[in-house]
């Protein structure tokens, strides 16, 4: 548990860094705001409508794909701890091996359809 | 000493090395980009060849006007570079020079690492939503596909070092390293280099920040020291990334002497990892968007799972 409250320790020492460098800045930095300055830059010209546009996220089957595998990265983490294991071993390695093959699988069902191209 | 006082001083030690480190790989970047382009660089600020630029540029920036834009959604803009900033500070806490010296020893550190490196990305998409910037806007989706890209291959690349040492603890794969894994675990090595180029936004891969389309990206809006925390995020995330190849592909702190150098050895060995991806940025020119998913989904994945059955089947023939 002592590596935990260290690194608790140092999460609080940015924390720290980060209010100690807002607070020189705002005893150092000049502030004088006024509308033109605090427009939205939009190359020189006035903004037109507001920034949050609906936009078309053209990659969310990447992020499907990220969360299946994502899910499978984590499993491959407690199987690095016992895959020297003598009775674990070999099994766990068929097992593992059948598990990844489904996934990848269905990476190659999803490159041929032709997911992965970015339209 | 009490273990309340020991956690302060080791957290100081690592804000301490927060603080240096990436100033130096700023000041190589600086000077070897120049040398390659065949100038000079700084060379005024603190007199020899400059080695104060950095400074200067940080007494610059507190001095300067913080513009938080009228539209943008105030709270989240102003705490987005601390959310950028903070996790590479608790990453660089668990990885080890030797180990001796270290922040903070855990069993699973291999997995606290990608995990606050994962929360790092989440900063760039709070700057880029609550600028309410367009070019903004674009910047961040544009960091959000490559982070759902990226984070996987580094992930795969990991697990292989951790399946080929058999344990998730950073300083226990470093000391597992042998010099054949040069060989055996070189795929992933060069899976693990991409994808860590991708996370930091970094040249060929730096659509986020692509200055000649979309501005700066999410960072157009910003200014002053927020601005520099972004900047300093970078390259805080240049010295914790090659570190932690450092560290986990090229044995960290195996070398001679190293009892008593080898800190030396891993600080060695993450500076020449920094320069080869300061390199890259000069050599490189920007990849387009389909073809950076294309990189990471039909190369980098392909490759990292083929790493994992080589390390599997190698660990239980030779185990």
């Amino acid at each position: 548990m002592a590596g935990y409250l260290v690194v608790a320790a140092v999460v609080g020492a940015g924390v720290l860094l980060f209010v100690a460098a807002m607070t020189a800045r705002r005893l150092l930095a000049p502030r004088a705001p006024w509308a033109a300055k605090l427009t939205t830059y939009e190359s020189g010209v006035d903004p037109v409508g507001v920034g949050w546009a609906q936009t078309k996220v053209r990659y969310f089957v990447f992020s499907f794909l990220y969360v299946i595998f994502a899910v499978d990265a984590i499993y491959l983490f407690p199987w690095a701890t016992v895959l020297r294991s003598a009775d674990l071993g070999r099994a766990s390695l068929v097992e593992m091996g059948i598990f990844i093959g489904v996934i990848v699988l269905g990476l190659a069902h999803a490159a041929r359809r032709g997911l992965l191209r970015w339209v | 000493m009490s273990p309340w006082l020991e956690a302060v001083v080791r957290a100081v030690a690592v804000l301490a090395a927060f603080l240096s480190l990436p100033l130096l790989v700023g000041q190589t970047e600086h000077k070897v980009m120049a040398h390659m382009q065949g100038r000079l660089g700084p060379m005024y600020a603190g007199g020899f060849h400059g080695w104060a630029q950095l400074v200067a540029d940080g007494v610059k920036f507190v001095q300067k006007e913080d513009v938080v834009p009228a539209r943008a959604d105030r709270g989240v803009f102003r705490l987005a570079p601390a959310v950028a900033l903070i996790p590479y500070l608790v990453a660089l806490s668990v990885i080890p020079l030797s180990p001796t010296v270290v922040g903070a020893t855990l069993d699973a550190s291999v997995v606290l690492v990608l995990a606050v490196i994962g929360v790092g990305i989440i900063g760039t998409l709070m700057a880029g939503w609550a600028s309410a910037n367009k070019y903004s806007l674009l910047g961040g989706m544009r960091a959000a596909a490559q982070l759902v890209s990226y984070e996987l291959p580094m992930v795969l690349a990991v697990a292989s070092v951790a399946l080929a040492a058999g344990t998730l603890s950073i300083v226990g794969i470093a000391e597992a390293w042998s010099p054949w894994w040069l060989l055996w675990q070189a795929p992933g090595a060069f899976v693990f280099l991409v994808a860590a180029l991708a996370e930091l936004q970094r040249p060929p891969f730096d659509m986020p920040v692509a200055d000649s389309e979309i501005v700066f990206g999410p960072y157009t809006e910003y200014s002053g020291l927020r601005f520099a925390f972004f900047l300093l995020a970078e390259y805080a995330g240049i010295v914790v990334m090659s570190l932690l190849f450092a560290v986990l592909f090229l044995g960290g702190w195996a070398g001679p002497f190293e009892s008593w150098l080898g800190w030396l050895w891993t600080l060695l060995k993450g500076f020449a990892v920094a320069v080869v991806m300061i390199w890259m940025r000069v050599s490189w020119p920007r990849m387009r968007e389909d073809q950076l998913q294309r990189l990471a989904w039909v190369w980098l994945v392909p490759i990292a799972l083929l790493q994992l059955a080589l390390t599997a089947v190698g660990v239980v023939m030779t185990s």
